[in-house]
């Protein structure tokens, strides 16, 4: 037998992951509501082999479920840096993409993607379980061809990620 | 003779994470529907160890953090290895059940030990609450096995076994020791009610809070063996073991297929109560058995 070669060993851990995604969901927003029903029995979401989890060691998604405000986004840092490689991250609903309707407000950040890397959005107020499913089918799709690297454009980048952060926690 | 020791002790293992694998694929499937859903596919959790066995990156607290799952594995293959089925007995002397009640808490023991190096309060609350459970099945278990002992005259369990051939099982000849024994095993199994010590919205999976990636991996790995382990040792002691691995799968299932239904129905004790209820009725129906045993 061949040896495997590291990009078909790669291609196939792919395929493991994809089948078996772990969520913890960070409910800052009322986009969290749609995900109980995403959950249990009405749309099952655990078909796709996604189940939801309750510490960042274990998971592989975080749900950022809305307006993410400047005292969550340290817990939501922190909660992302503990989560372990290879881990991604999906901004749920209008506010993390440009802050929703809170485009003008002092204390909620506007884009989610200067502080963490975001994989997918989600666009809505709020987004219905079909969307919802559909992001983790895309998600499944990106993992698979590799272009769900969020978690190695923060390493690269770093310094960005960590200076944008601080202008806005001080 | 040797080589056939050498044989067993390889495949006897394999064997255990088998059954143990297959029955947490099936309760995937089974509670799904009884919850009117779709359900997983059966193969998830296969998915679900390699994709945890294939992180690319683990985070330890230290070394004994690291060995701690592997400890409770290796007391589990142990564990796996004194126990008697379809006929194939290894390590199996005089005294053998009583060994095997202490090689028994090596798993739990193991977790405590790695999971207290995390400092995480969820852990310790985890850890404390497990032991506490222990401390409440451990009693009746050690009644019941007193009076299995006791009606068997004997403590190697393949005796035990071999007694029970030819639909001698323990479950008729000692109805209340049987129900005693399953409802120890189940709470053995942390299934509802019984699911203090992890349970995710309390203590947020307690002695696991910490442990992702690899180390994970191999508590997943270890809870496959922990349900043969309980499933097993009652069907051993009541059910009258099996002549053919066919049978003694079928009756593990039966039994596993019971837990399932009390699994779906249940909410979850406080820790107090579960031991509040494991030294009233359980112990109580467990005494009257002695009792029986000791009279007869
Ligand atoms: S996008 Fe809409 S539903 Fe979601 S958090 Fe913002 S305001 Fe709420």
């Amino acid at each position: 037998m061949d040896r495997l070669t590291e990009e078909q060993a790669k291609t196939i851990a792919n395929m493991l992951r994809k089948r078996s995604l772990w969520m913890i969901h960070y409910c800052t927003g009322c986009g969290a509501i749609e995900l109980p029903p995403t959950m249990t029995s009405r749309y099952d979401m655990s078909r796709f082999g996604l189940a939801p989890f309750v510490t960042p060691r274990q998971s592989d998604i975080l749900l950022v479920t809305g307006y993410v405000n400047i005292k969550t986004l340290r817990r939501i840092i922190t909660v992302y840096e503990q989560m372990l490689d290879p881990k991604y991250v999906i901004g749920f609903g209008s506010c993390p993409i440009n802050g929703g309707v809170y485009w003008d407000s002092y204390s909620v950040i506007k884009r989610l993607d200067r502080y963490i890397p975001v994989d997918l959005y989600i666009a809505g107020c709020m987004p219905r379980p079909e969307a919802v499913i559909t992001a983790f089918r895309t998600l499944m799709d990106m993992i698979d061809q590799g272009k769900a690297d969020g978690y190695k454009r923060y390493k690269r980048n770093l310094a960005y990620y960590k200076e944008n952060q601080r202008k806005v926690l001080g | 003779m040797v080589i056939d020791k050498i044989f067993f002790t390889i495949i006897t293992p394999i064997f255990a994470f088998a059954v143990g694998l297959s029955f947490m694929m099936i309760k995937l499937k089974v509670s799904a529907r009884i919850e009117r859903r779709y359900g997983p596919p059966i193969i998830q959790p296969i998915y679900n160890i390699l994709k945890l066995l294939l992180k690319e990156e683990n985070i330890s607290h230290g070394v004994i953090f690291s060995l701690g799952p592997v400890i409770a594995l290796a007391g589990s293959i142990l564990t796996v290895l004194f126990i008697p089925y379809a006929g194939i007995k290894l390590f199996t002397g005089s005294g053998d059940l009583i060994a095997l009640m202490y090689i028994m808490v090596i798993g739990s023991l193991g977790m405590a030990l790695g999971a207290g190096e995390s400092a995480n309060p969820n852990a310790s609350i985890g850890i404390s609450r497990a032991l506490t459970l222990m401390l409440g099945y451990d009693l009746p278990f050690v009644i019941i096995i007193i009076s299995v002992v006791l009606y068997y005259h004997t403590t190697n369990l393949a005796d035990i076994v071999a007694a029970q051939a030819h639909g001698h099982w323990t479950l008729w000849s000692l109805p209340l020791s049987a129900i005693v024994g399953f409802v120890v095993a189940y709470g053995a199994l942390g299934e509802h009610p019984f699911d203090i010590i992890t349970a995710p919205h309390e203590v947020a999976t307690g002695p696991m809070v910490e442990y992702g990636g690899k180390h994970l991996g191999f508590l997943v790995i270890n809870h496959a063996f922990h349900i043969y382990i309980e499933i097993a040792l009652f069907v051993d002691l009541f059910l009258g073991g099996a002549t053919n691995v066919l049978w003694f799968y079928v009756k593990m299932f039966a039994v596993f297929f019971i837990m399932m239904l009390f699994d779906e129905v249940y909410p979850r004790f406080k820790i107090d109560d579960a031991v509040r209820f494991f030294w009233k009725w359980p112990t109580i129906v467990a005494l009257i058995s002695l009792i029986i045993v000791l009279v007869k």
